[in-house]
């Protein structure tokens, strides 16, 4: 780990568990340098933040675009398409955008140069400010399906230095691995149930796999059962702060409102939080 | 045969409890857990596995050592940084085949790799076709497709009148997969501002589809002013308002349980409006 830089993702596997309230919460609370709304699909971040002067530019992915006057229609380019983007079938050749990985390789299989590659937006990038905490996210246009370069772009606008938090999409699946990758420290938020359990077993999975450190955040605290206690005494994972069940944070969030903006108690909490992730790290 | 989604953006507004209670009220349906990184509909209808098949994802490169010559073509042609070193790493490669047929020497392999299971199950309520992601797996889009093609295969066999589609969270490809060819959704949301923003984005998706949307507000209680703006945007974009389901302690407590809760305790607040909402849906979709 850099000494200069730290980058925390919050993640979660189950949907619904406080991400993005934890997220925020420490984000305001520690003073971050920067907050990285990874989930580009349904992004909320933005909606507690409240960013001013925020800019925005276009996301693009490369594309395959098949020249007809040069294509003979030999099928080379289908046939290699791992992700069936491409169809060919007498003398039609068609590109299924939404289904490009945009891994380039059509256009080095084809035999007569008919390929080439061109920019498609696929969703938009903001950038904002909010009581010092620079806030980047992105919106993934309607229809399409691959969210992972979207995450990337997000990720690139990441600061070299300083204390960046990241927030990471819910399930176990290639858009939560591109988002907590090359992150020094995960939080896992659940719920105390056989729900948020389920998911923070499969979501553990993937970070242990990643090899990177990570501790609990139970969000909820008083409801459901033991069995996320009891999971994470048996693998050894510390569970490191609870949120209690509480109607007034639940109200304030309906509002969008950060809770520690009302129930200022709360912010040594989160520093407290902070202080712990970096003794683990050291 | 009807198929109906149920959806939400948002994660954690309360689709599975929402589909699990159907299930129990249902009386000829097929369950379909289409959420299949973080599935959970399995611990409510506690399924029975009767049938396990392997999904294979997308390929993944190999290197051979031995007949790499190490001239960095792979790694100057992989736009997904999956190889270093002249390895490749298994968790960044997309199964693209670009190193594969560009490798001067023919050194790397492609191998097949096994991403997840499905399973066709029995519950007591009916069957019901699932599956598990490898954790960290791309491709859950393709699975949910295979959940979806197990599923409506077996509900014409058995002459379903009803497949109820648990869908996942977001907008992007798993959920796409889980609204292909289906007749209506249902989408939950709670009266949060994320809650409303996350809906507003699911209902273009299904707009985008042409798919009609039934609305099921959850936990209305906790914000009733919201949950009024709700209503009224339902109203004047004429989206079928199906059911308001109040904040209740009782869903946990079902949970807990491992049962649906219209079944654990059909008198809880939350479970009798369940009720009015599956009549509702019910008379909507015939």
């Amino acid at each position: 780990m850099n000494t200069k830089s730290l980058k925390i993702a919050v993640a979660s596997g189950k949907g619904g568990t406080g991400k993005t309230l934890v997220a925020v919460n420490l984000a305001l609370s520690v003073g971050a340098d920067q907050l990285l709304d990874c989930d580009v699909e349904e992004p909320n971040d933005h909606i507690f933040l409240k960013p001013s002067s925020t800019k925005s530019e276009p996301v693009e992915l490369l594309v395959p675009v098949i020249d007809e006057e040069k294509c003979t229609y030999c099928r080379k380019c289908a046939e290699f398409c791992q992700y069936n983007a491409l169809f060919v079938a007498g003398e039609t050749a068609m590109v299924f955008n939404e289904l490009c990985h945009s891994c380039g390789g059509c256009k080095l299989v084809c035999p007569e140069n008919a390929i080439t590659e061109h920019p498609r937006s696929i969703g938009e990038l903001f950038t904002g400010e909010a009581k010092g905490i620079e806030l980047v996210y992105a919106k993934m246009n309607i229809g399409e399906a691959i969210a992972v370069p979207i995450i990337a772009a997000v990720k690139e606008h990441a600061k070299e230095e300083g204390l960046v938090i990241l927030d990471s999409p819910p399930g176990s699946a290639c858009p939560v691995v591109e988002s907590v990758m090359d992150t020094d420290y995960v939080i896992m938020v659940t719920e105390p149930t056989p729900f948020g359990l389920h998911d923070l077993e499969v979501a553990t999975e993937v970070v242990k796999q990643l090899g990177i450190p990570l501790g609990v955040v139970v969000n909820f605290a008083g409801i459901g059962d033991r069995g996320v206690y009891e999971y994470c005494e048996k693998m050894g994972i510390p569970i490191i702060m609870e949120i209690p069940y509480d109607r007034r944070i639940a109200e304030l969030y309906s509002r969008g409102t950060s809770f520690t903006e009302e129930m200022t108690e709360w912010r040594p909490k989160f520093k407290q939080l902070l202080e712990r992730i970096k003794e683990t790290l050291q | 045969m009807k198929q109906v989604t149920i959806l939400s953006g948002k994660g954690g507004t309360g689709k599975t409890t929402i589909t699990a209670s159907f299930a129990a009220l249902s009386k000829n349906a097929l369950f379909a857990d289409c959420d299949v990184d973080a599935s959970n509909l399995h611990l409510l209808l506690n399924p029975e596995i009767k049938e396990t098949n392997e999904f294979m994802g997308l390929n993944v490169a190999y290197i051979d050592p031995e007949k790499c010559i190490q001239c960095g073509k792979c790694i100057e042609l992989c736009r997904f940084n999956a190889i270093e070193d002249y390895v490749v790493d298994p968790i960044h490669c997309e199964g693209c085949k670009t190193c594969v047929v560009n490798c001067p020497v023919e050194a790397i392999q492609f191998n097949p790799r096994i991403s997840g299971h499905a399973y066709i199950s029995e519950t007591k309520y009916g069957p019901m076709s699932h599956a598990r992601l490898t954790p960290g797996m791309e491709n859950s889009g393709k699975l949910v497709t295979q959940v979806r093609q197990n599923a409506t295969k077996l509900a014409e066999e058995l002459e379903k009148d009803l497949v109820l589609v648990d869908g996942s969270p977001g907008i992007g490809c798993p959920v796409i997969a889980s609204i292909a060819n289906i007749d209506a959704s249902v989408v939950v949301v709670e009266p949060t501002l994320s809650g409303i923003h996350d809906l507003k984005r699911a209902l273009e998706l299904l707009e985008h589809f042409e798919i009609k949307p039934m609305v099921v507000i959850n936990k209305y209680d906790i914000n009733e002013e919201n949950s009024a703006d709700l209503e009224k945007f339902c109203k004047e974009n004429n989206i079928e308002l199906l059911g308001k389901i109040p904040f209740d302690p009782t869903v946990t407590k079902a949970m807990v349980q491992r049962t649906p809760i219209v079944e654990f305790n059909p008198d809880s607040p939350a479970a009798k409006a369940i009720v009015e909402t599956w009549k509702r849906f019910n008379n909507l979709l015939v």
